[in-house]
């Protein structure tokens, strides 16, 4: 502790910077991209058709029972397999790439349950009126029932997305240079753990507690509506 | 036996109780009334120190409650108290029940406190239900064991917040009976309860409170004859026609 | 797609002599063992938290929030390079070279991934207590029980009743979570799937079969705490209420 060293830190910002940045675009692609994906699994485990129910049950419990670094390194290499099977070329990926494509995919999984307990804190009388007015299924969803569900769960989806946040440090596995892997990176060069570690963990800290307090303030401000 | 002395309490800003002076001694049967909020259960938890107040002093047995030093535990299992919502816990068994603060509390060995426990549950009519998990029981049986719970730590005297007022009305009597008789055999008693009936039966006081205050703290007779008060008239008159 | 599948290469040698086969397993047992010990690590402290966080105490109550807040905010991963080389430089010169040097890495990891899941288990057991009517603590203290006592034999078998199946889920989770001690050098089941990945290049059979391990081990803490619940359960309380009304 003798000698914690500043200066690392600021001459290392602006790579520290590159990496955070690409946390934050890979945590809000998955945002939207999973609760898209997510929005039509948990349509898809309501309706009435068996074998959509299955798939979006089978793909929901799946990934919720594999580690994410198992998938961010499986997604890595088998991604490349699929897409040259699919166009007949070798497409190289590369690490940073694959991890937006990972994320989403995953994060739907979790999302997809959260909107499926939003829908389902909708009253079914809700769909009746939407039919009432004319409204076709697709309709009645659209304008009546995922409104509602998703302004219920927004607390919870934000909260999800907390964790996803804090998860893109996983793809370390893989080797991308996200913020935890630049500060890594630095310190294989530098040798400056302490520092660079310390750093991560302070960002990651100050960001991750105020979002939560946010959710936390929302979530008595946003009275649920049944 | 309990002496409340000028108590006043506040929560936060909000004055709760407000210069409370009363007494109960030895074999005294006390009733608390008044209208909902007025303090009733925030005055009889602070007999026991379930409730800390700001003013004045109680001194139950001679030992100061408010007293930093007094050893609450030890006073606590002196002073049975019977629960609006009976509070049995839920995931032992009536006897364990009866038996649980014997053991930790006063040290008794488990047959003895089963023993004691059992015996005192015969006595409230419900020897048969031992095996049972409150659950399994009607609100009043369980408010009968409840109180066969405080008994079973020899106390000596009991506070009862409303002991029939979260039970269905054929379930009541079976437990003021219970009462009754604890009242006959001597035991010192302060009840908050609007069952006047009771309080016809077997009281020896009535104390009436609103906002906080006692207004009224009066022999049986004096209570339902004349009462001084017209807060204790008006209530008097609600609940005896209702 | 020119993928060669081969399910036979579990059998073959590896440079050590052993079979693929053999690997799996022996992540299979350090991924079971690390979990297990976080698990007791988080379930102790967890307790402890969540109890600290329902005390009348306010120093007690801050410090337990303090904890959660910190322990929650930060992932995983950065906590366990945090315990390994920061803290390790931030004590006394001697404990940190024990550290470093005698300290078994599992244990360092053990303990980084119990401290995590406490946050989330303080939570729970936390949630659990409130639950609970407050005359559940005034009955118990005015039988006698020291404020201890209450939660002791009254407040926390109710608690833990209640939020077993928060916590079933937590303890199914810890498994998942055991695979990012792969960075710190345990050699469990995710660390054996990278490595056999390198040296076959058999992603999909290995994908498959580690999957598979990583279900069983989550189904297994499911039954077992299943039966918990099963056996624990209160004749006549429906769990989920609060008892009386
Ligand atoms: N923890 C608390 N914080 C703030 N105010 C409280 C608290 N507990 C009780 N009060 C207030 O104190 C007043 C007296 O409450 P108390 O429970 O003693 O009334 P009561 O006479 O027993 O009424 P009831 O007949 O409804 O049981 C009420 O106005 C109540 O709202
Ligand atoms: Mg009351």
């Amino acid at each position: 502790m003798s000698d914690f060293d500043f200066s690392v830190i600021v001459q290392n910002w602006a790579f520290l910077a590159e990496g955070l940045r690409y946390t934050l675009q890979v945590t809000l692609t998955a945002m939207i991209g999973g609760i898209l994906i997510g929005t039509v699994l948990a349509l898809m485990r309501l309706s009435s058709i068996a074998p959509l129910q299955w798939f979006a049950a089978g793909y929901v419990n799946v990934f919720r029972s594999v580690p994410l670094v198992q998938v961010i390194l499986a997604f890595y290499l088998i991604l490349p397999l699929v897409l040259q099977m699919i166009t007949g070329k070798q497409i190289p990926v590369g690490a940073a790439n694959s991890a937006y494509f990972t994320f989403t995919i995953f994060e739907a999984a979790y999302y997809s349950e959260i909107m499926r307990s939003g829908i389902q804190s909708v009253p079914r009388g809700q769909v009746g009126a939407g039919y009432a007015l004319g409204f076709t299924y697709g309709q009645a969803m659209r304008y009546v029932v995922l409104p509602q569900a998703f302004r219920n769960m927004l607390p919870v989806l934000l909260t999800q997305t907390i964790i996803l946040f804090q998860d893109v440090s996983l793809v370390y596995a893989i080797g991308a240079t996200d913020f935890f892997g630049a500060a890594d990176k630095i310190t294989q060069r530098d040798l400056r753990p302490v520092e660079m570690y310390t750093t991560v963990a302070v960002v990651y800290f100050i960001i991750c507690f105020t979002l939560s307090r946010l959710v936390k303030w929302l979530q008595s401000h946003i009275a649920i509506i049944r | 036996m309990i002496e409340i002395n000028n108590v006043s309490k506040w929560y936060g800003s909000f004055q709760v109780l407000t210069d409370c002076t009363t007494q109960v001694s030895k074999s005294e049967v006390v009733v608390v009334c008044g209208p909902s909020g007025s303090g009733k259960s925030t005055l009889i938890k602070c007999v026991n120190a379930l409730e800390p107040f700001q003013q004045g002093s109680i001194v139950v047995n001679g030992i100061a409650v408010q007293d930093p030093k007094t050893d609450l535990p030890k006073l606590r299992a002196k002073v049975g108290m019977v629960f609006q919502n009976f509070e049995l816990f839920p995931h032992m068994t009536i006897t364990d029940n009866l038996a649980i603060a014997q053991i930790k509390v006063l040290g008794r060995s488990r047959d003895e406190a089963v023993d004691k426990g059992l015996k005192l549950l015969d006595r409230v009519g419900l020897k048969a239900q031992a095996a049972k998990f409150p659950g399994q029981l009607s609100g009043g049986q369980q408010q009968r064991v409840a109180i066969a719970r405080a008994l079973a730590m020899d106390p000596i005297c009991m506070l009862f917040d409303e002991p029939t007022s979260a039970l269905d009305p054929e379930m009541i009597n079976e437990v003021l009976d219970v009462m009754v008789q604890l009242a006959q055999e001597g035991m010192t008693m302060m009840c908050v309860t609007h069952e006047m009936g009771f309080a016809r039966k077997v009281a020896n006081r009535v104390i009436f409170m609103d906002r906080g205050a006692i207004v009224e703290d009066a022999a049986k007779e004096d209570f339902f004859g004349q009462p001084r008060s017209e807060r204790a008239q008006a209530f008097l008159a609600k609940i005896l026609n209702h | 797609m020119n993928y060669h599948w081969d399910w036979m290469f579990f059998f073959q040698e590896t440079d050590d002599g052993l079979k693929y086969y053999d690997w799996i397993l022996s992540g299979l047992g350090w991924t079971t063992f690390v979990s297990l010990a976080s698990l007791a690590v988080a379930l102790i402290l967890g307790s402890v938290l969540g109890v600290m966080r329902t005390t009348p105490k306010r120093w007690l109550v801050g410090l337990g929030d303090a904890y959660v807040d910190v322990f929650r905010n930060v992932p995983l991963i950065v906590q366990l390079f945090m315990w390994f080389f920061v803290v390790p430089e931030l004590v006394p010169e001697n404990i940190g070279l024990w550290m470093k040097q005698d300290l078994p890495y599992f244990v360092i990891a053990i303990v980084g991934l119990g401290l995590y899941t406490a946050a989330r288990i303080a939570e729970q057991v936390k949630a659990g207590i409130n639950s609970l009517s407050r005359g559940q603590r005034f009955a118990g203290l005015a039988l006698g029980f020291t404020e201890w006592q209450t939660y002791r034999y009254v407040r926390l078998p109710m608690a833990y009743r209640i939020v077993l199946p928060a916590l079933t889920s937590e303890a199914m989770n810890i498994f998942k979570n055991s695979a990012v001690t792969y960075a710190v050098g345990i050699l469990e089941l995710y660390f054996q799937y990278k490595q056999i990945i390198e040296k076959t290049s058999q992603v999909l059979e290995i994908t498959i079969v580690v999957t598979l391990c990583y279900f069983v081990l989550a189904f297994v803490m499911n039954r077992i705490l299943a039966f918990v619940e099963a056996r624990t359960r209160v004749p006549g309380l429906i769990v989920g209420t609060k008892g009386s009304k």
